[in-house]
């Protein structure tokens, strides 16, 4: 499934700083999988040593909080808008 | 308080064990604080905080020659450290003229600083307006909104460089009608702590400190503090705490390596840095709150986390750290997620991880 993963500032320096990257999966799993290969070392910063989603990041699947939904395991379909965000503002 | 005692008295070695205190053998070495009674303005609240000795959480974890102390700057009317830049750079600015009748106070930040502008600026007359991005916590928002501040809100995905995009748009529209205080850039930020919680510090341990350890946001805590405490003794060492990756959970804290670099942040000055994890931060937390009944904010976390790292590595010593502030308005945050299954324990398994590295 191809989805749109849309890339806040400090994650940009996997993606050489474009803020919007395509990504493929059927899962969010299997998304930040696929981006783990388009962007080495995207999923140390999203994942757990477990596989579980960090604690301090926040992943919305059409705008809504994968954690209400099916956590890492969530179904993606065909077009969908993926946001990556940091549980706080930081940078500066 | 009556009580004068010329050194710290040290607890009991039981106590430390975890076996319940004795209320009526509690040593309160705060007898220098002297709490104001009673105030014409919350700006006479600003400060004179406690220190609070950390030594149930790092019982047979630090040599015995060492003593860790928190200065619980959650205790100031705003409920944060940021009080005292805040009332700073706002006295600073009317002295100077800056800050006059008719002006509005309006800053970039994403949290306590916002608070603490916004209750200034409320007894002082002035209206406060705040940019921050969207996914602030909502208590954040709600305080300041209830002290009659304005918020105009970025993008999240843009980060706090969003918020002060936003606010530079914003005062490029109406120059005339901004004060802003510009907390990364003002040296009254440092100068607030060089005049007021480095002769706390050095009061309150009688010069007896000897590391001070505090988390990096906008510098200004390390940078005053650390330059009072050298100039009182230059063999005091000072070190600064900031998040091990730029994508981190740490509310307040800067990862300096992808950051710009706030204008009053000197790391010269500095004798070292320690980098912290954020889950790790998270964890003691939790420590904190079941072990010393204290519960604070992750920055404080990363503080104590740092503040034992440093600890394991001397022999003896004085050490004071910085508690932001309290825990309350990270209630509804990422902070709590899973902290259920936090066990006591799992403090011993995370000292053990920094044994390995």
């Amino acid at each position: 499934m191809a989805v749109r993963d849309r890339v806040q500032t400090q994650r940009r320096r996997f993606t050489a700083g474009v803020d919007e990257v395509p990504a493929d999966g059927a899962s969010i799993k299997a998304v930040i999988e696929d981006l783990e290969r388009r962007h080495p070392g995207m999923r140390e910063r999203l994942l757990d040593e477990k596989g579980d989603i960090r604690r301090f990041v926040n992943i919305y699947l059409n705008g809504d909080d994968v954690r209400f939904l099916d956590a890492i395991n969530s179904k993606v379909k065909d077009g969908d808008d993926i946001s990556i965000v940091p549980a706080i503002a930081g940078g500066r | 308080m009556a009580t004068t005692s010329q050194s710290f008295p040290r607890l009991p070695a039981d106590v430390n064990r975890g076996a319940p205190t004795d209320v009526h053998e509690r040593v309160v070495p705060l007898d220098e604080v002297v709490p104001v009674g009673r105030a014409a303005s919350v700006l006479d609240l600003v400060g004179n905080t406690p220190l609070l000795e950390i030594s149930r959480l790092t019982a047979g974890l630090i040599p015995a020659g060492v003593r860790i102390f928190a200065k619980l700057e959650g205790f100031n009317p705003g409920g944060s450290v940021k009080d005292r830049p805040a009332k700073k750079m706002l006295e600073v600015g009317i002295a100077e003229g800056k800050l006059k009748p008719g002006k509005v106070i309006l800053d970039s930040t994403s949290g306590n600083t916002g608070i603490a502008l916004a209750m200034l600026g409320a007894t002082l007359g002035y209206p406060v307006e705040l940019v921050m991005p969207s996914n602030v916590s909502r208590e954040r928002k709600k305080i300041v909104e209830a002290y009659g501040a304005k918020i105009h809100f970025s993008d999240p995905m843009e980060g706090s460089d969003g918020a002060i995009i936003m606010c530079r748009k914003l005062i490029a529209q109406n120059p005339e009608r901004y004060f802003k205080p510009d907390q990364y850039n003002n040296e009254a930020n440092a100068l607030a702590h060089f005049e007021t919680t480095g002769p706390e510090i050095w009061r309150q341990t009688r010069g007896q400190v000897t590391h001070f350890v505090a988390a990096i946001g906008t510098g200004g805590t390390v940078m005053g503090t650390g330059r009072f405490l050298k100039s009182k003794n230059r063999a005091i060492k000072v070190i600064a705490v900031e998040p091990d990756d730029a994508m981190h959970g740490l509310e307040g804290l800067k990862h300096m390596a992808s950051s710009i670099v706030p204008g009053i942040y000197h790391e010269k000055e500095l004798d070292d840095k320690i980098q912290v994890g954020t889950e790790e931060a998270y964890e003691m937390v939790y420590a904190l709150g079941q072990t010393e009944g204290i519960l604070v904010g992750q920055s404080s976390g990363a503080a104590i986390i740092a503040t034992l790292k440093l600890a394991r590595s001397i022999r003896e010593g004085t050490i004071v750290t910085v508690f932001c502030d309290f825990g309350d308005k990270y209630l509804s945050t990422n902070l709590w997620i899973g902290w259920q299954e936090w066990r006591p324990e799992r403090m011993q398994q995370v000292i053990a991880k920094w044994k390995n590295k």
